[in-house]
């Protein structure tokens, strides 16, 4: 493994430890190539901050906090434009400031993750306590029209798998890629093992050959519709703006241009959903209720399915990885198979919404919601299961 | 002023959108000219500029440039510049957004110290918003949105990023372009938080409306009252009422950010063995 500069940067090797979520991100980072770090304290997401601020200097990367959480994501921003793995970390409060730069690296299509280890809102709300409250938030909460992936893992090695994930599909989509823990994960410790770069798959952005600077297209439309990304310095001189632009980068003020760069940032996503669209399931093909849940719900949501079937009932369960481009597809397909879908969520209402679009009233949709930053139990899971069995 | 400096200018975006009148050519033509003699690598240099009139000016230098949102250039610039300190980092903002929406990131910047050379475009009013009042008009002037006077109090931009702990600080003016030069080339070779104020005018949408003629009497206020450092030196306190010094106001010597961060390195993977 390698550096930017070239250095040869110590090897890490597979180990097992006891990890909370946060100090999972950081380790599942260094496995993905993370060389950059900017943020800004938040609780409950600090611990993300302080391991990088730790251990990325050891490896020739760089931290730096910052003064205020627009100001990381900035950061985060140029690090990536001249060449690093960026990533920040943050909470409610710090992710609602981040969005318009969010926008703006989406726009100029900068690899970033943006980890979100969400708290109860809106506001100061419940800072310590658990909340899936900002869902809609990582797909709405820049203005806009736009694209944007966003991963939950509901573990501590999920939260080291996905991590990884975020960075490959960053660097893979030239997008930033959102990952959503919530203060149960970000703080539990679990056993796990962390894999060696070499087990894993580590994604690196496409770049250009550098004798192709003298006809050079930054924004080109290209057939998977991702253009290569130079480094600054590279002698491209290039341009990058939040404003629509055409393939040269300059904006032209022209409708034509902002119809065609919308629907290719779009595409990007929308033509590789089977590769970003991460789930895991337990069906076995005789389910009358399924339970659909995503983060550390999901760690209830699969206690009480199993105690359902021990009782006979025909239940069965899906735990999204990916939360954001949302599984349409696949729950259209489920819908058309069970009768009940039951949808355990940490706020008052935010995914079902998706699970009913999808649905399309094939399925009964029932949910689950807290809100007052405790957990949903499995027992009330089982409950509802039998309820509407 | 002699230095050819077309080859920093994207030609096919020129002429520029800047209204007739306007000095932030001026100001770009001279900070081009203080570049060229600084010696420094056209592709080792990247422009951050955020929104307004000086934010499009990124679009036309020919270097690898990045136009970002309002008043955030400086967060840009400070992920640029620790990723790879070898690039020289320019920051163009303007008193609206480097001073207003961006004056946290300002102060920060100047306080860490890292080589970045923050140039602002002061024309005492938001341009491209056709006129509202910054933190740089004066009081006492009239806005669109401070249509009966404007009672905020300006700062002073150099006394404020000095004592935040820029170690380069100097003002101009489009009035005065060989000193412009002589602060952009300086500016350019110092290394630390380098931070100059360019004055320019804007005759449209401040000069305009608070009657002070049109370019030309703007410029000629820009020499009766913005004069040399020395000369402002020797003028009783009675007569400096009126006048702003400029020219290299301050200028030290001290470690560099992403020099500190290199030591950082050096410890962390020393304390790993």
């Amino acid at each position: 493994m390698k550096n930017k500069a070239g250095e040869k940067i110590k090897e890490k090797e597979a180990r097992t430890m006891l990890l909370q979520g946060d100090e999972a991100v950081v380790e599942g980072g260094l496995v993905a190539g993370a060389s950059f770090f900017a943020g800004y304290p938040i609780t409950p997401a600090s611990e993300i901050a302080e391991g990088f601020a730790e251990k990325l200097p050891a490896l020739g990367g760089k931290f730096i906090q910052m003064e205020d959480e627009i100001a990381s994501m900035g950061c985060v921003i140029g690090a990536s434009l001249a060449g690093e793995k960026a990533i920040t970390a943050t909470s409610g409060p710090g992710f609602s400031l981040k969005q318009e730069n969010l926008g703006l690296g989406i726009m100029v299509e900068a690899p970033c993750v943006v980890v979100n280890v969400q708290r109860v809102g809106p506001s100061t709300g419940l800072p310590t306590s658990p909340s899936q409250g900002d869902v809609m938030q990582a797909r709405w909460g820049t203005h806009g029209d736009h694209p944007i992936i966003a991963l939950s893992p509901s573990t501590v090695k999920e939260t080291i798998d996905l991590t990884i994930e975020s960075f490959n599909m960053a660097e893979k989509y030239r997008i930033p890629v959102i990952l959503l823990l919530d203060e149960i994960v970000g703080h539990m410790r679990e056993k796990v093992r962390i894999p060696s770069p070499e087990e894993v798959e580590i994604v690196e952005r496409k770049r250009p050959r550098l004798e192709d600077r003298e006809e050079f297209y930054p924004y080109l439309e290209t057939e998977d519709h991702i253009p290569p990304m130079p480094d600054y310095g590279q002698g491209f001189r290039y341009h990058s703006t939040g404003l629509f632009h055409d393939k040269t980068g300059f904006p032209r003020g022209k409708t034509e241009d902002a119809r065609r760069l919308m629907d290719r940032l779009m595409a990007k996503i929308d033509e590789n959903l089977d590769d970003i669209i991460l789930l895991e399931d337990d069906l076995k093909g005789d389910e009358e209720i399924v339970v659909l849940s995503y983060g550390s719900t999901a760690r209830s949501a699969i206690s009480a399915v199993v105690r359902a079937r021990q009782e006979g009932l025909k239940a069965g369960w899906v735990k999204l990885k990916t939360v954001w481009p949302f599984a349409e597809d696949f729950v259209a397909d489920l819908a058309d198979r069970v009768q009940e879908i039951i949808v355990p969520e940490l706020n008052r209402g935010q995914l079902i919404g998706e699970v009913e679009k999808a649905a399309c009233g094939r399925a009964r949709i029932s949910g689950i919601h807290r809100y007052d930053g405790t957990i949903i139990p499995p027992a009330e899971i089982l409950a509802k299961i039998k309820e509407v069995g | 002023m002699a230095e050819d400096i077309d080859r920093y200018l994207r030609q096919d975006k020129l002429p520029h959108i800047w209204c007739p009148g306007c000095g932030h050519g001026t100001i770009m033509a001279n900070m081009l000219r203080g570049f060229a003699r600084s010696g420094l690598d056209q592709d080792k240099t990247v422009v951050v500029s955020g929104i307004g009139c000086s934010g499009r000016a990124s679009g036309y230098l020919d270097f690898d440039t990045l136009h970002v949102t309002h008043g955030r250039a400086l967060t840009f610039a400070t992920g640029i510049k620790m990723a790879n300190p070898e690039l020289t980092v320019v920051v163009v903002t303007g008193d609206g957004d480097g001073a207003a929406i961006g004056g946290n990131h300002l102060i920060h910047a100047c306080r860490r110290n890292i080589d970045i050379k923050v140039v602002l475009f002061n024309n005492s009013i938001y341009g491209m918003t056709a006129g509202q009042f910054s933190p740089m008009t004066p009081t006492g002037a009239t806005a669109t949105t401070a249509p009966y006077g404007n009672i905020d109090q300006n700062f002073d931009l150099c006394e404020l990023t000095r004592s935040a702990g820029a170690t380069f600080v100097a003002r101009g003016a489009a009035q005065h372009p060989r000193q412009l030069i002589k602060i952009f080339q300086e500016g350019f070779a110092h290394r630390g938080l380098t931070f100059i104020e360019a004055i320019t005018q804007c005759p449209v949408n401040y000069g305009r409306r608070n009657k002070l003629g049109g370019a030309r009497d703007m410029l000629n206020w820009q020499k009766e009252h913005i004069i040399n450092q020395k000369k402002y030196e020797s003028l009783s306190a009675e007569e400096r009422q009126d006048k702003t010094p400029s020219g290299i106001l301050y200028q030290d010597e001290r470690e560099e950010y992403t020099e500190k961060y290199e030591k950082i390195i050096a410890t962390a993977r020393g304390s790993e063995n």
